[in-house]
């Protein structure tokens, strides 16, 4: 039996396919969100040795980053689902593992592994700002708060913009593993739609597709946002 | 602290050490030498060859590795000519020969991007004067091209092999059993989550520590003061 796009159609996979695309982007969004929170946080953290605290920051991104990211999600995903079940029995709602929870844990697993991820850029791009402009609005008498937010800040961000781009693509990618704990995100349709049709070739391929479509528009936004961000009258 | 449940996950997982080592290191040689050839195809100025190198490593870096494995494991197997066919069956048929083929490719692409990066930071007097020495092409790249760019790339490929070994954890769903297929299955048979996580995440981790370390030892040496 051979399966084309025009089956595709006909059978209705093409709304799936996009209903999954859409969750794709939210859980990538929503965790990329979190993962710069967290990232700006621990980045701070490690840039300005805050000293308990930077040691629990450097054990979080030597874990997070040099495990797969598939033994974090089996992690999160296993060590709660029966405590969630539970919950959601108690609160009449039964199938709360089966349907909102994946969701949530999809975007906080991603989410930290981004964040691991995105503190690394931060503290970078903290670090390769030159001495010389925190010293200047030292020397004028700014306060403490307003160097942060008039001089390291703004600097933070240009510098940061091509890393954030790196760690978005990857947390973008990242997303198909969610499949794996039955997110119906765009891989995991893929493989449903694989299984019922027996025509893996033509939904991977799709899939595939999909993700390419998503990193293209992304990357487009991206080098609109970076060209903005660069300063007039300069390079 | 149940002793007799982490000597067991320990040992269980242990046996997944070797598969996993052996994934990353037929995969990383064989990603090595494709992406040398599409490094240097990139920097060609053959507008063919740089072409296909550019929509390469766009395809692969866009794309998750899940779905690229997917589609080689479960997507090939769906034609007759593939089936039929020993040398491709013999590919993409088993589980490990097909996660070290989707490896390969996947890492092919992001080793062209960081060779291409080291062989476009060569100064360009030092291969004026290979040229102007006489060198051939190919002496030229063998001498003069290759040693500065591996340099230059050293430290992003050390990178790049550490994303290997945790690729290599995907094989676990095309069913290799290696250090995350072990530790899965244990999760699912003790519901001891926590520990096996940490002990799983433990061989990762001092694989990649000495990974890490091979590299910076490599580079302290070809960075050798006095050479």
């Amino acid at each position: 039996m051979q399966f084309g796009l025009m089956q595709l159609w006909d059978g209705g996979w093409v709304g799936a396919i996009l209903r999954g695309a859409g969750i794709t982007i939210l859980v990538a969004i929503g965790a990329m969100l979190l993962g710069l929170v967290t990232g700006i946080a621990c980045g701070l953290i490690k840039w300005a040795r805050v000293v308990p605290l930077n040691w629990l920051v450097d054990i979080y991104t030597t874990v997070v980053r040099g495990v797969p990211e598939l033994l974090i999600i089996y992690l999160l995903f296993f060590s709660s689902v029966e405590f969630v079940a539970r919950i959601g029995t108690a609160f009449g709602w039964a199938g709360l593992a089966e349907t909102g929870y994946p969701f949530l844990i999809g975007i906080i697993a991603i989410g930290a592994i981004s964040g691991s991820y995105s503190t690394e850029v931060v503290r970078g791009a903290l670090a390769a700002i030159p001495t010389g402009h925190v010293e200047a609005a030292r020397a004028l008498g700014m306060p403490r708060e307003r160097i942060f937010r008039r001089i390291i800040l703004p600097q933070m961000l240009r510098i940061a913009a091509p890393g954030v781009n790196n760690v978005w693509q990857a947390t973008m990618k990242d997303t198909a593993l969610i499949s794996v704990v039955g997110l119906q995100e765009l891989m995991r349709t893929a493989y449903v739609g694989a299984g019922s049709t027996r025509s893996p070739f033509i939904f991977y391929l799709v899939a595939g597709a999909v993700y390419l479509a998503i990193t293209f528009v992304s990357q487009v936004g991206f080098k609109r946002a970076e060209r903005a961000l660069v300063l007039k009258g300069r390079a | 602290m149940d002793w007799d449940l982490l000597h067991r996950a320990v040992t269980t997982i242990g046996k997944g050490v070797g598969t996993t080592l052996t994934l990353a290191s037929i995969s990383l040689a064989i990603g090595f030498c494709l992406g040398l050839g599409l490094a240097v195809m990139r920097v060609s100025g053959n507008r063919l060859l740089s072409g296909f190198a550019e929509y390469y490593s766009a395809v692969f870096r866009g794309t998750p590795l899940l779905v690229q494995l997917f589609l080689f494991y479960y997507g090939l197997g769906q034609f007759d000519f593939v089936r039929d066919n020993p040398v491709l069956w013999w590919v993409v048929g088993g589980g490990m020969h097909c996660a070290i083929m989707a490896l390969a490719l996947n890492t092919a692409a992001y080793t062209s991007e960081i060779l291409r990066g080291g062989l476009m930071s060569i100064p360009t007097g030092l291969i004026e004067a290979a040229k102007a020495a006489g060198m051939s092409r190919i002496l030229r790249f063998r001498r003069i091209e290759f040693p500065l760019a591996i340099r230059q790339a050293l430290p992003a490929y050390g990178n790049e092999m550490v994303l290997v070994i945790k690729g290599t954890s995907l094989a676990s769903t095309i069913t290799v059993l290696e250090i995350t297929g072990h530790a899965k299955r244990l999760m699912s048979q003790t519901y001891a989550i926590f520990e096996i996580f940490a002990i799983a995440g433990i061989f990762y981790l001092l694989i990649n520590t000495a990974l890490i370390l091979a590299v910076r030892w490599i580079e302290n040496r070809l960075t050798s003061p006095g050479r």
